[in-house]
């Protein structure tokens, strides 16, 4: 099995901790995993803002990158649901096809095609878990409280897999941050209220970390965290799968 | 053409691709022994009053103790005996404006919402059930059904001129999302529930 | 009368506005996230309730693949029925026809209960123009009337006002007590003061939730009566439906009245359900069918199911960003997501900030009844939007210069080494200099020592 990694732009611009816990813990999972040096981005900014056509370079490109592997990894369910809606490649439709039903956001591929059911990791502390809106609404990673149907959670049964976690209840459980791409800044008012809100139901339930898959939304939130000068922290779910948070 | 013409014409050149009606999808209902107290259950939350009885008599008695003077009740069901009985259409609901008390047969009765089926066949205006105070249904037990698909499977085909579901007295929590009851219509919902007709 | 505390502006704009109060904006986002708890409560109590979706957008399907022949339909039987029906194109033939109406009868005043179509087509202001008194009586429908301003909400239209603003709109208006705020206490003035309305109006207009092509009937649902209370004591009903409005047969009521409360306020079933089939000994009864719009919408292949929305206004309360901007700041008749969808197809340019009122993150489209996929028409009219020229231009030109960036590794990995290059990228922070959006209530995530391809580059490609 020859897994591709696909590390979002802006993580690997501000987060690289995250993509190396992602990288570390495929390979400690005994993967052959491969990071094409010549990604981007998978073109969701453009697209969300109205720009399609100004997403098919990245399109393009990310078809080049990934299409030679049997499987593509990402530690963000936002850009992994992207790519599964919205790649187009007319020049090499197949490729792209193949990466769309091939691409899979980390905790999924960890629950659903490795199959995992231990970890050998330890996170003593209190977290919650944010859930993103793509990962849970668009890729189904855990169930959404408006449906009425049975209640799961991928990132939820792994972290029960961490030593000494202790995972926080929220009020609202699955209520999206606020980031949503450029809403983050063409919204400002409304995407840093939404922030604001989230961020305090954490701290209600008196959470140590916030956690989740997607490092967009937990950037959106450690910027609130920051400014209001909290002690609390942001750390990507592979971090703390991984057991390499410091 | 037509205001008409223009609409169906645009209507039928851009109509997206016809699917068939969904056919015989079963859902699940609310059980015989269940439909009962899950009816009380719907019509209560809604605010509503829940009384059951054995008979129309006992619903003539109960009513006296609740309105002492048979004048304050407009009665259209003869079997209660207690209140006016309305000799004819009414063919001006308006003078029906200070009523307090209207007994009114409900003829189908749903478990999975409370909601109690009054057609114009039973009553002398339309506005009766709306204009009163105190709206007093009276519902057979043996008149009350799962759910609304089996409601509507009992109900007529060519339905009467005018009828209504009615579940509970009139709501409203447009102030503050606080449900205050007695909006418009019945400040008061009362069903009288008959055990053997 | 007019609107005239609506200012005209963008959406990103009055929600800055409204969250200027934040209190007030806690207050609102917790009211309506009250109504979707319930929302939630009532459908659990329904094993079936995903089953029932499911059904009702099918049906929604096929009266969509057949309206012409469901319109047809209903309106022989409603003929037959003894319904006098007309047929709008648009707003301004809508108004004319009820105006019309209202004229032969030599009527003055008129009680109106909540119809959507009516506000859509702004009939209140044409009729106070053309000299006619309208009440609107649904409660919250009458205290944004004598607020002067439209509904903010399909199914709650004073959702956004306090009950010490009711209490003060009531002291000067009814002459209720100064100070009063008690709801039970306000309810009961409308009550008398609408009271007397009902009594004196010799028309009533009200809206039409669902019309049975089968039978030529229709059915209008509400809590407070008051629809009941004007139809039924008026010489005269009109009522005004669009469109869409039609289903095939009675049975499928079955299956919509069961949706409808339940996602709307959490109540298995509106206090009242009234089948209109023929109007009463004495009476008139007219029903308008308008377009405006619809038939437009019906031949857009991304939107038309649009169009099969029943205005319970679940999408509303569940949306975050409704709850934190308030209803007014979509400015259009129908707000949040589906007024979002709904409103480009009236007026692109003016209503092109409508669809970017959102983050996309799908729990309208899990909270709707019939299943309309909003979020992804959100995304499809800004693509749509995007494509006919409605979005700013600077947008526009930073997405295409980040498209062109972001296409090319090695442009990509200057710019990356640049600083926070990835950060200005983003629209409004590379063309506003003046101020960073991100930034202003927010900390920018601080710069690692190395991007992760570097890091990759040093520790894992030479021992490859």
């Amino acid at each position: 099995m020859k897994v591709g990694l696909f590390i979002p732009c802006y993580v690997d611009q501000f987060y690289p901790q995250v993509a190396i816990a992602t990288l570390q813990l495929l390979e400690k999972l005994g993967l052959d995993v491969d990071y094409p040096l010549n990604q981007t981005c998978c073109g969701q900014p453009m697209a969300n803002s109205g720009f399609e056509k100004y997403a098919k370079g990245c399109d393009a490109l990310f078809t080049k990158n990934f299409a030679q592997y049997d499987y593509i990894v990402s530690p963000s369910g936002s850009c992994v649901l992207h790519v599964k809606e919205h790649l187009h490649d007319d020049k090499n439709p197949a490729e792209a096809k193949h990466i769309q039903s091939r691409i899979y956001e980390l905790c999924e591929f960890l629950t659903d095609i490795l199959q995992i059911k231990d970890l050998d990791a330890r996170f003593p502390h209190k977290v919650g878990f944010h859930i993103s809106c793509h990962g849970q609404r668009g890729l189904h990673l855990s169930q959404m409280s408006e449906l009425v149907a049975e209640d799961f959670s991928k990132p939820g049964y792994l972290l029960n897999m961490v030593k000494d976690l202790e995972l926080i209840p929220l009020n609202r459980k699955d209520e999206c941050c606020g980031f949503g791409g450029t809403f983050c800044v063409s919204e400002e008012a409304v995407s840093v209220k939404m922030g604001k809100d989230r961020v305090q139901d954490h701290l209600q339930h008196q959470a140590e970390y916030i956690t989740g898959g997607d490092m967009s939304c937990l950037m959106h939130l450690e910027g609130i965290l920051r400014r209001q000068k909290s002690p609390v922290k942001v750390v990507h779910i592979a971090e703390i799968l991984n057991g390499s948070y410091a | 053409m037509t205001s008409r013409e223009k609409i169906l014409n645009q209507v039928r050149q851009n109509k997206p691709v016809a699917i068939p009606l969904p056919q015989n999808i079963t859902f699940a209902t609310v059980t015989e022994p269940e439909r009962l107290p899950a009816f009380v259950k719907s019509f209560t939350s809604a605010g509503g009053v829940v009384s059951i009885v054995p008979d129309f008599t006992t619903i003539g008695q109960e009513l006296q103790v609740l309105f002492d003077q048979p004048e304050r009740v407009m009665n259209t069901i003869p079997a209660v005996g207690y209140g006016l009985a309305p000799t004819d259409a009414i063919a001006q609901g308006h003078i029906l404006a200070n009523l307090e008390v209207a007994v009114v047969t409900g003829s189908l009765g749903v478990a999975e919402n409370g909601a109690i089926w009054v057609s114009v066949e039973n009553i002398p205006t339309r506005v009766l059930p709306f204009i009163c105070e105190h709206l007093v249904l009276v519902l057979p037990q043996s008149k009350i059904v799962g759910t609304m698909h089996e409601a509507y499977a009992i109900l007529p085909k060519s339905f009467p001129d005018y009828g209504v579901f009615i579940a509970g007295p009139s709501r409203t929590a447009d102030i503050e999302q606080s449900l205050v009851i007695g909006a418009h219509g019945p400040k008061r919902a009362h069903v009288f529930i008959l055990e053997n007709e | 009368m007019h609107n005239e505390h609506i200012i005209p502006t963008d959406h990103a704009t009055a929600a800055e506005v409204f969250l200027q109060d934040e209190e007030r904006a806690n207050w609102h986002d917790k009211a309506l996230w009250f109504i979707r708890e319930k929302r939630d409560v009532a459908t659990k109590q329904i094993p079936d309730w995903e089953l029932l979706r499911e059904t009702a957008s099918q049906i929604k399907q096929n009266v969509l693949g057949n309206l012409d022949n469901y319109l047809e339909q209903f309106e022989q039987n409603a003929l037959q029925n003894g319904i006098k029906v007309h047929w709008a194109a648009d707003a301004a033939e809508h108004n004319q026809i009820v105006l019309n109406i209202i004229q032969q009868h030599g009527i003055q005043k008129l009680v109106k209960s909540k119809s959507m179509l009516t506000e859509e087509c702004h009939l209140n202001d044409y009729l106070l123009e053309n000299g006619i008194d309208v009440i609107d009586t649904d409660l919250g429908e009458r205290v944004v009337q004598l607020a002067k301003e439209p509904p903010s909400h399909i199914v709650l239209p004073c959702i956004h006002k306090r009950k010490e603003e009711v209490g003060e709109l009531f002291h000067i208006h009814l002459g209720t007590e100064k100070g009063a705020s008690d709801p039970a206490y306000l309810t009961e003035a409308a009550r008398q003061h609408l009271r007397e309305k009902f009594l004196t109006s010799d028309l009533a207009i009200t809206g039409v939730n669902f019309a049975i092509a089968e039978t030529g009937g229709f059915v209008v649902c509400t809590n407070e009566g008051n629809a009941d209370m004007g139809a039924h004591l008026a010489k005269v009903h009109i009522a005004c439906m669009g469109i869409e409005k039609i289903i095939p047969k009675a049975e499928n009521l079955g299956v919509f009245l069961r949706l409808l409360a339940r996602s709307a306020t959490g109540q298995p079933i509106t206090t009242y359900s009234s089948h209109f089939h023929r109007p009463a000994k004495g009476q008139e009864m007219h029903l308008v069918l308008v377009d405006n719009g619809r038939s437009v919408q019906l031949g857009r292949k991304d939107f038309y199911n649009s169009l099969k929305c029943i205005r319970c206004g679940a999408c509303i309360n569940t949306c975050p960003v409704y709850r934190r901007s308030g209803g007014h700041s979509y400015h259009y008749a129908i707000s949040g997501p589906i007024g979002a969808i709904l409103a480009p197809n009236m007026d692109m340019r003016k209503n092109a900030d409508l669809p970017f009122a959102s983050t996309l993150c799908g729990s309208c489209t899990n909270v709707c009844p019939v299943k309309i996929d909003i979020h992804n028409q959100l995304y499809k009219w800004r693509q749509v939007l995007g494509e006919e020229g409605y979005v700013p231009a600077t947008k526009k030109q930073s997405m295409k210069a980040m498209g062109s960036l972001l296409a090319n590794p090695t442009l990509y990995r200057i710019a990356g080494k640049s600083g926070r290059t990835m950060m200005r990228l983003l629209p409004g922070l590379a063309n506003n200099k003046a101020m960073n959006p991100w930034a202003k209530q927010r900390d920018m995530p601080a710069p690692p020592k190395e991007s992760f391809r570097d890091w990759y580059l040093k520790n894992k490609k030479q021992h490859d």
